[in-house]
């Protein structure tokens, strides 16, 4: 494997050792060093055309506690925009001779674009609706880390699920590992013919959270209100905030997961998103020995 | 672990041979213990640490004490990383002891260019500073690329590079016994 | 100046006939069709198990001049066309400035004049620039050449000015040809809305848009009892209004183009920005009904859609890239896959190449002595590999390329002149 671009192209057996091997990373991050020379004299961009607090320093952290030379590169805007091709971006960057560069980019495809350009691992760390697999990854390393394993579990996915990346990431992952995925929004924010994917579609949040082993909340932003997806924050956080009644319904021992940043109030309860089911930090914990693991098997040499 | 197969060229060691050769090594790891105080016994995966358990074994039983002990993986410390053939499988390391308190003494299976034991010690070095370092292996077969050297050997054989050598145990392939393939 | 065709299928629709014979052409006229041609002093093409077919024509294509001559001029533009087998092309009107003014129309006729011969004819606009406010001079249009109208790429949205603007075209007998749309519901759209634009998360464009811009303007032309036009009919429920307006005896022509009859929005799964096509690349469903609605006589003809976009301009973002590809020098193979694969005769094929002349009110579409000499060759079973590097357009925005095809054109002949002939 020398890309990773989506989970759609996995199957189970690389998934799951990602997931083993990110569990060597989560030994390293405890420790009082949490450096291993691994990457030593490798060069890795981060380019980020879209803003990203999170994932990019987690990225980052990753990089660097392998002991990678990392670069960050924040655009906004396209590169259409400054009058330059996605080639002629893509082959700049090349010119500097990175062994790896991860993308994170507003328009779907585009890291897919780079691979037939650059001669580097690209890794997509998020594009358009498209697909954002590291979270999905560490999405499933914290599920696999609670519940042992994935095979039978009910996952609710609640959300923005057109809008979302994360979504369609892990309702891949999550079919491939034999979980049941039910989906539930709006129905502005539900994609076409989605249940072709293998998701069971609900109307209302309570249908698809009944008896769920986890309750996946999705961010909703707030600019895309004017948008007309939904009325007002007020009507949403009505009919499809998680709430600690909601929760209530799904399993005792449910986990509640959010990719991030949350909306308090909109989209997750302050209760529910500090309540002991929360594993919302845990999974940002482990984004960074997820990512490690991917940086670690992609650099590793040529898998042929 | 499973291992690979080799195809094997001549049997070196037998079980008996192999039996009398690791007491003999408990023997001198106990007297190594006896001038030291605070040792542990660490593992480098995956075939030192089933080396490593045996002697622990053997040595409590004969000292009646508790070692510490721990395990090294040396995967991601590796100076061949990116060069080789593909990622090799990681597992996690385990040291249950502050390493600046304690004189270690890693186990490896077979002692060879000396880039494991290299690469074990920067991962100990990680987790701080021991007081010590030792090296046991129950095979050296020469050829060494670094200057290195087991502070305790079971049995050294002559070998060229293109020989493969491998240990099999009782608790992982179901028998005892060195073979050169 | 004498030259014989000799030996091939002559299939000529209109005239009824498919019969193997030879065709003599003089002065630009053909002038004997005949099994035993005089071929003394005469230039012989030896068209020997091949098709010969009336000149065929695009009735929609953009040749981005003047204004983007970087993308395609009019020259390159007719030469593409003489490689694609087309002896004649209807030109739509966004260009810069867009032909909304009778100088532009004129100065496309002067260009194409001086180019290798193929025929010219511009479609003009129907509303001031294109922007669907007020009414462009469509009799002065109409008097400098213009063909008929069309707001292609950028519809009318104002049901009254649409309705204005076929009465006052009326008067000039100029046709509107409705590229139809609903900008509303096509605004940030990427592809068609569907499962694969939910698979590559992209924004999708539904069928209901078009279709119900259709339905919108053959009402329109229904209740005028005006001839209409529909341009690029890409999905099954066009299809199905297109067939419900004609059975109640409206005067209405569809179109469709080969890429919509060859791939599917499955294709877009490469982000590969040749495959953002407006209207959008639509199902498989969408792609059967638009075949069997060419069967049916549903569609009358094929045209190109023609849309050169430059290199760097396709080299970006999937959601930054225009939509279009160019169709000229691909066009036949493509539709002669349903020949190939037995959906259609290939008389129909021919016909769909031809209907254009009747569809645009221009003579021509049979091979008969006394007409000119506009004529297409083709070899149907020749295979090759598209190499958009080869084509004569300017630019190269095709998914095609490295396609395997069957068919190829073998001669484009205008007025008895060869513009175009294959090296086998």
């Amino acid at each position: 494997m020398k890309h990773l671009l989506g989970i759609e192209n996995l199957n189970k057996d690389q998934i799951m050792n990602i997931l083993e091997t990110a569990v060597s990373f989560a030994e390293i991050n405890q420790r009082q060093i949490k450096k291993v020379p691994t990457l030593k004299g490798k060069t890795i961009i981060n380019f980020f055309a879209e803003p990203s607090t999170r994932t990019r320093t987690s990225f980052e952290v990753a990089e660097k506690r392998l002991s990678a030379d990392t670069y960050n590169i924040a655009v906004s805007g396209s590169a259409i925009q400054k009058g330059e091709t996605l080639a002629d971006t893509a082959l700049n960057l090349q010119a500097m001779g990175p062994d790896a560069m991860v993308i994170r980019h507003s328009v779907s495809g585009t890291p897919q674009l780079l691979t037939e350009i650059m001669d580097c691992s690209i890794i997509n760390a998020g594009d358009g609706f498209h697909e954002h697999p590291t979270q999905a990854l560490l999405d499933a390393y914290t599920i696999w880390q609670r519940k042992g394993g994935f095979e039978g579990l009910k996952v609710a996915l609640l959300g923005d699920i057109y809008h979302s990346r994360v979504a369609r990431s892990n309702i891949y992952l999550l079919n491939k590992m034999g979980a049941h995925v039910s989906i539930s929004g709006p129905g502005t924010m539900l994609p076409k013919e989605v249940e072709k994917m293998g998701v069971t579609v609900e109307k209302l949040p309570k249908y698809a959270v009944q008896d769920a082993d986890i309750v996946m909340m999705l961010r909703v932003q707030n600019e895309r209100a004017s948008n007309l997806l939904y009325p007002d924050v007020r009507e949403y956080s009505r009919y499809f905030m998680l709430t600690p009644e909601l929760l209530k319904l799904a399993k005792k021992d449910a986990l509640v997961m959010h990719p991030g940043p949350a909306n308090r109030g909109v989209e997750i309860d302050d209760v529910v998103m500090d309540g002991e089911q929360s594993v919302i930090l845990e999974q940002v914990s482990n984004g960074v020995n997820v990512r490690m693991a991917v940086l670690y098997l992609l650099l590793g040499g040529a898998d042929k | 672990m499973k291992r690979e197969s080799i195809n094997v060229k001549k049997v070196l060691l037998n079980e008996t041979e192999m039996g009398k050769i690791i007491d003999r090594m408990v023997y001198e790891m106990i007297e190594h213990l006896s001038l030291l105080k605070n040792v542990a016994i660490v593992g480098i995966r995956t075939r030192g640490v089933v080396l490593a358990d045996r002697l622990i074994k053997k040595i409590e039983e004969k000292e009646h004490v508790k070692l510490a002990t721990g395990t090294i993986d040396i995967a991601l410390y590796r100076d061949d990383f990116c060069k080789n053939l593909s990622s090799p499988q990681t597992g996690p390391s385990v040291l249950n002891f502050d390493p600046e308190e304690y004189h270690i003494i890693l186990v490896d299976d077979v002692m060879y260019t000396g880039r494991t034991v290299r690469a074990a010690i920067e991962a100990i070095m990680d987790y701080g500073r021991p007081k010590s370092i030792k090296f046991v292996s129950l095979i050296d077969r020469g050829l060494r690329e670094l200057p290195i050297h087991p502070d305790i050997v079971g049995k050294v054989i002559e070998t060229s590079p293109e020989d493969k050598v491998a240990v099999f145990f009782k608790e992982t392939d179901g028998e005892d016994k060195v073979v050169l393939g | 100046m004498k030259l014989v065709i000799k030996n091939g299928t002559v299939v000529n629709p209109l005239v009824g006939k498919t019969e193997k014979t030879s065709i003599v052409i003089e002065n630009g006229k053909v002038t004997e069709i005949t099994a035993k041609p005089d071929t003394k002093d005469a230039e012989v093409f030896n068209a020997e198990g091949m098709f010969v077919a009336p000149g065929f024509i695009d009735i929609h294509v953009h040749f981005r001049d003047p204004g983007f001559e970087y993308k395609e001029d009019i020259f390159s533009g007719l030469e593409a066309a003489a490689a694609g087998g087309f002896t004649s092309v209807c030109t739509m009107p966004n260009t810069k400035p867009a032909a909304d003014n009778v100088e532009t129309i004129r100065y496309m006729y002067e260009r194409a004049a001086k180019g290798n011969g193929v025929k010219l004819y511009p479609i003009a606009a129907a509303t001031k620039g294109l922007k669907g406010e007020s009414l462009a001079p469509i009799g002065e249009l109409a008097e400098g050449g213009a063909i008929a109208i069309s707001d292609d790429g950028r519809p009318i949205q104002n049901t009254d000015l649409l309705k204005r603007v076929m009465e006052y075209a009326s008067t000039f007998d100029m046709m509107y040809v409705s590229h139809s749309e609903d900008l509303y519901l096509s605004e940030t759209a990427q592809m068609n809305e569907g499962y694969y634009s939910t698979v590559y998360g992209m924004t999708g464009n539904p069928v209901v848009g078009e279709a119900s811009q259709i339905a919108r303007d053959c009402m329109m032309a229904e209740y005028l009892k005006l001839p209409i036009h529909i341009a690029h009919v890409s999905a099954a429920l066009s299809v199905d209004i297109i067939k419900f307006f004609k059975e109640r005896g409206a005067k209405i022509t569809a179109e469709t183009a080969p890429h919509y009859i060859t791939l599917t929005d499955e294709a877009l799964g490469g982000f590969d920005t040749n495959t953002k096509i407006n209207p959008p690349l639509r199902s498989e469903a969408d792609r059967l009904a638009v075949i069997k609605a060419l069967k049916d006589g549903i569609i009358d003809a094929i045209a190109t859609d023609h849309a050169p976009h430059h290199q760097r301009e396709k080299e970006v973002e999937f959601n930054n890239a225009p939509s279009g590809i160019v169709g000229l020098e691909t066009a036949l193979p493509l539709v002669l896959k349903l020949y190939h694969d037995k959906e259609l005769p290939i008389e129909r094929i021919v016909e769909l190449f031809t209907a254009g002349y009747k569809i645009m009110g221009i003579d021509g579409g049979k091979i008969e002595v006394g007409a000119p000499a506009d004529i297409t060759v083709f070899d149907p079973d020749y295979q090759w590999t598209v190499d958009k590097n080869m084509f004569k357009s300017k630019s190269r925005n095709t998914p095609f390329h490295g396609f395997h095809v069957k068919g190829a054109v073998s001669a484009t002949i205008v007025d008895g002149k060869i513009v175009y002939s294959r090296d086998f």
